[in-house]
């Protein structure tokens, strides 16, 4: 743990340059919503995205979110290059589709289902070409 | 289709300059909590872009020291809380975020399961058979004549028989245990299993679908000669009593079907809604 920085330094400039720099947006579903995607190999992603030392978002559940056309699906298709960790990648594709807010054709998906935790969080954290 | 007016409360665990990063495991575990109660959340670090921020307003968690510091967006457009969490516990973090978030409504894990049917338009071929099938109304045609899913708050949860009619294999529903309807690549031997089992469906009350997909004279007076109502109501009893009977579909989706008079007339207005899009397609 190291020593903070006079809080005096945080400012909204600051904030919204650390939000909105870097190249790819990490994306999480947490599937809260109902319990398909098996607990260790969701916790287990979440804490490699913890442990490193990467901005990321995260979600309650996508499928919540698509249900009710949640405006924040636009944003997150609108992010560009994207990297999420969810479930089956045509699910997801037909998710923000039916939503109104398709994914970029480049966007990567991960499946949680189906793929080992250090697959995804690999996939996820890889270094930007 | 319903919009969501109770959208969570965007909460941003901020560990840049003038916090203290917190340990990695009281990091997972305060974004587990927030996650498992519904709220979405940033972790604003470094090494990948955040999604931009949107309208609502930004509730900012960081180990400020007790001296949160006041933000303000220069757009003007989204107000900026911040709450100092220094040597708090995941279950407190959630319960000053609840605190904070005070009486504004929102959607939350376990009281509702967001089961609905997803078209994949990368293999449906607008055919139409799913309006013709599902009794509740979820399906409807667009204003381009396109089938899309109009009312999911209609679907019956956890009953997918509707993506077990589909010909193409298009209709997912994500949160389903098994593959290909929960979105699970499909291979050439599943997508002639899901025909198979189609081809029964329409035996079984699908005759309304091959009569709009063939309207050759022949065809239309075959149509004619098998098709009566009181038959095609009872078909698609059995076609429903069989997907209960088999595990496929919930017992209580039978429960709830509309009466036979409601029956028919959506049967009608479905076919006509599926014969207008067909001919304008």
């Amino acid at each position: 743990m190291r020593t903070a920085p006079p809080a005096a330094t945080l400012t909204a400039t600051f904030f919204k340059r650390a939000l909105l720099s870097s190249p790819a947006t990490i994306l999480y579903c947490r599937c809260a919503y109902a319990q398909v995607v098996p607990t260790g190999v969701k916790n287990d992603v979440l804490q490699k995205l913890c442990d490193s030392s990467a901005s990321f978002e995260t979600v309650s559940d996508l499928c919540e979110m698509a249900a009710h056309r949640d405006p924040r699906l636009s944003a997150i298709a609108a992010c560009g290059k994207l990297r999420i960790a969810a479930c089956y990648p045509r699910a997801v594709k037909g998710l923000f589709e039916q939503a109104g807010s398709p994914l970029p054709a480049d966007a990567e998906i991960l499946n949680m289902r189906t793929q080992t935790a250090q697959e995804i969080a690999d996939a996820l954290l890889k270094a930007d070409p | 289709m319903i919009t969501h007016t109770h959208r969570p409360l965007r909460v941003v665990l901020y560990e840049g300059n003038g916090s203290i990063q917190l340990p990695a495991e009281a990091r997972a575990k305060t974004m587990m909590a927030l996650l498992d109660k519904g709220y979405t959340v940033t972790r604003s670090g470094q090494g990948a872009s955040a999604m931009p921020h949107d309208d609502r307003s930004l509730l900012v968690l960081g180990a400020f020291e007790g001296k949160a510091p006041a933000l303000e967006d220069a757009t003007g457009r989204i107000s900026i809380d911040t709450r100092d969490i220094t040597g708090l516990e995941p279950d407190a973090i959630v319960a000053l975020v609840d605190k904070s978030r005070g009486d504004k409504t929102m959607n939350e894990p376990g009281k509702w399961k967001p089961w609905f049917p997803v078209i994949d338009y990368s293999r449906c071929t607008n055919c139409m058979q799913c309006l013709s099938f599902c009794l509740f109304d979820v399906y409807g045609v667009s204003e381009d004549n396109k089938i899309q899913v109009q009312n999911n708050d209609n679907c019956k949860t956890n009953c997918p028989a509707c993506s077990r009619v589909c010909p193409e294999v298009a209709i997912m529903f994500p949160k389903y245990q098994a593959g290909p309807i929960n979105g699970d690549e499909i291979n050439e031997k599943e997508a002639g299993r899901e025909k198979i089992k189609v081809d029964i469906s329409s035996l079984l009350g699908g005759d309304i679908y091959s009569a709009l997909k063939d309207r050759s004279a022949a065809a239309k007076s075959r149509f004619s000669k098998e098709r009566s109502p009181d038959k095609a109501l009872d078909e698609r009893k059995k076609c429903l009593t069989k997907l209960v009977g088999d595990g496929f579909i919930p017992a209580d989706v039978l429960a709830s079907l509309p009466s036979t008079e409601e029956i028919l007339k959506k049967a009608e207005i479905a076919k006509a809604k599926a014969a207008a899009a067909l001919a304008g397609r």
